[in-house]
């Protein structure tokens, strides 16, 4: 990893970090956890609801899921066995999980408000749940453990501050929010090298992850010409332009193949 | 008869504690504990052993065996500083102190600030140097030393070409012979010191190969993309490529040091033997390093080519100090009469004993 050295951000994660509560440059408070965070909502001036669905599939072989050594930690030797890397999920069919699929370009000067309720991100397992997540800057993300053993929380950020909080007892929860847009921001635990998260930060509601079957919505879009992004953490990103009228919804697919 | 054997163990123990530090970056588990110097808010000595999971084991055992390490130079300053004579052999132990606590915070602040790639080549350049001080302290109290490599006159085998000079010119002079085995070889001083400069300039290139994380950028060995030169560049395969060659231009000159040691100076043993080291550990060094590449920078391999070329270095640097035996006032050489000869230290102003030890005037002179 080659990180620039970012003087004023050392000083600032330094002072926070004698604190013992670091967090860095994200404010940390105690809020209730509230459903999933990854349903867009609805935009500040969506004139028409316009939508743009579709489906990630993959094409080729897709490779085996690697096992995970978890005897490290035998905590996570017991809690989940046969862990396997999360890295390509491929369904039978093709169709690709966790593809984060978001409006890369398109809305203009548009501003939209974060939604209040948090986004949580579970350390279940010794493993991040969601793997690949979505959120508005502003919009405060909880991230919980609910393990029997000690993670360390570590977003790896570049255009946000980087962070790094201890979280060693079970139940342990602290609230993050992000100050400006980064696609994407890896999370990592290095106590157990193998745990990874990936979280958009966006200054909009338009975004959706992938799920088993690999199709995603962006609901209720202005009318208008947007460059639609498909990102996949081993497989790169795919971009495509979409143009939709008022209250029409467009269907874009795209398709990753083995490298 | 204690300190030297303490100094030895102290020196001993940052080896230990340079493996340790390697396995952390191998093993990629910097950051498993977020907090310092309490280890996720308990005190260091107070966390629990059943705690010290995944890359925690790591990061937490490098930091205990550091604070053991650290208290070691402590206890070893303060003998130094009330029971050493020499005044340079107690500074070296003010400074092997400092430098170790400078190296705690480095590797504090390099935990607090997410390892930025400056701070962590400094934290590994400085426990090469701190390794280099508790070596030197080591070998500057050991008997051999003090003794200033003294021949056995009855043991020949000891006496070579430039100890038969001085025999010869002795005799000459009429002084009684007492043989000086450690005399200015003006050559192996001055190839030995470039030497061990060339090692820790060759450290300083893995170190930051290591933290930018280059280590395979070049993926195969001994070629590089299947060529002598690698076809294509960038900083990572740039810094790799200069490592090898570093390799290669420490090979040549550990070969022309213990060439020249072999040559001249075959039958002393004090630069005889870390001569052979030198070339073993080279070869264990290029072997390791090699592995490194092919294994996938697997993190046993990985850790023991860092502590193998800290090992590489300090040989080189006990060979270099002492070539440069006779150089230091306090030399236990020579005929009486030569108190003069000694070219570094106001010799003037000491008196020795028959042993040549000068810290009788201890008292006046501080
Ligand atoms: C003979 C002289 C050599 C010396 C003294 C030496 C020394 C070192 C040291 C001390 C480090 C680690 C620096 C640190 O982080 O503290 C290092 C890293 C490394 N060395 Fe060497 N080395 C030598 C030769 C080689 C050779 C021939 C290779 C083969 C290509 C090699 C491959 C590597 C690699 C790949 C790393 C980085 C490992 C990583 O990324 O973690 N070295 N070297």
């Amino acid at each position: 990893m080659i990180r620039r050295l970012d003087v004023r951000s050392l000083v600032a994660a330094f002072g926070a970090a004698v604190a013992l509560t670091s967090c860095g440059g994200g404010t940390t408070q105690t809020s209730a956890p509230a459903g999933s965070g990854a349903a867009p909502t609805a935009a500040a001036d969506s004139a028409g609801a316009s939508n743009v669905t579709g489906k990630v599939t993959f094409t080729g072989t897709p490779p085996k899921a690697a096992p995970i050594k978890l005897s490290s930690d035998p905590f996570c030797q017991n809690a989940n066995p046969g862990l396997t890397a999360e890295t390509e999920i491929v369904a039978p069919g093709g169709a690709i999980q966790n593809v984060f699929v978001y409006v890369k370009d398109g809305l203009g000067n548009r501003t939209f408000t974060a939604p209040a309720e948090p986004v949580v991100l579970d350390q279940k397992g010794c493993q991040y749940t969601p793997h690949v997540l979505g959120i508005q800057v502003g919009q405060p993300m909880q991230i919980v453990n609910s393990d029997d053993t000690l993670h360390n929380v570590h977003g790896m950020a570049k255009a946000n501050k980087e962070f790094n909080t201890g979280q060693p007892i079970q139940g342990m929860k602290m609230t993050h929010t992000f100050s400006t847009k980064e696609v994407m921001l890896p999370f990592k635990c290095d106590v157990h090298g193998w745990m990874h998260a990936w979280v958009g930060v966006l200054d909009h509601p338009y975004y959706a992850v992938t799920g088993p079957d690999g199709t995603f919505s962006l609901k209720g879009l202005p009318a208008g010409t947007y460059t639609i992004e498909a990102w996949h953490e081993t497989l790169g990103t795919q971009t495509q332009t979409v143009t939709i009228g008022a209250g029409e919804t467009r269907d874009v697919a795209f398709a990753f193949k083995a490298s | 008869m204690l300190l030297p054997l303490f100094a030895a163990l102290v020196a001993a123990s940052t080896a230990v504690l340079i493996f340790a530090g390697g396995l952390v970056t191998s093993t990629g588990s910097g950051l498993s504990v977020p907090d310092w110097p309490s280890t996720y808010g308990w005190f260091m000595w107070a966390f629990p052993v059943s705690k010290m999971v995944g890359g925690i084991f790591y990061e937490h055992a490098h930091r205990l065996i550091a604070s053991t390490v650290g208290f070691l130079i402590v206890v070893l300053a303060i003998w130094l500083g009330r029971a050493e004579p020499r005044r340079w052999v107690r500074r070296l132990g003010y400074l092997a102190l400092a430098a170790v606590v400078t190296q705690g915070i480095l590797g504090g602040i390099t935990v607090l600030w997410y390892l930025p790639d400056a701070i962590s080549i400094a934290h590994a350049s400085l426990a090469q140097i701190v390794f280099c001080l508790t070596v030197t302290i080591a070998l500057a109290t050991s008997t051999g030393w003090k003794s200033g490599y003294i021949a056995d006159p009855q043991g020949p085998r000891r006496i070579d070409d430039s100890v038969e000079a001085g025999l010869r010119s002795a005799k000459r002079e009429g002084r009684h012979a007492r043989l000086n085995t450690a005399p200015n070889d003006r050559t192996l001083q001055r190839v030995a010191i470039v030497t061990t400069a060339v090692i820790f300039v060759q450290i300083l290139i893995g170190a930051t190969m290591r933290h930018t994380g280059a280590g395979l950028a070049i993926p195969d060995f001994p070629l590089a993309f299947g060529d002598l030169i690698p076809p294509h560049w960038d900083s990572k395969i740039a810094i790799h490529f200069a490592h090898r060659v570093g390799a290669a231009t420490v090979a040549v000159f550990i070969i022309a040091t213990a060439g020249h040691v072999f040559a001249h100076h075959a039958r002393r043993a004090e630069l005889r033997r870390p001569a052979i080291l030198l070339l073993v550990l080279l070869a264990l060094q290029i072997t390791l390093g090699a592995l490194t590449v092919l294994s996938g920078k697997q993190f046993i391999i990985n850790s023991l080519h860092v502590v193998n070329g800290a090992l590489v270095l300090v040989t080189s640097l006990v060979l270099t100090l002492r070539a440069h035996r006779a150089r230091f006032a306090d030399t236990g050489s020579a005929d009486a009469g030569s108190a003069q000869r000694d070219p570094v230290r106001g010799a003037g102003s000491r008196t020795r004993d028959d042993q040549g030890r000068s810290w009788t005037r201890r008292g006046a002179r501080a």
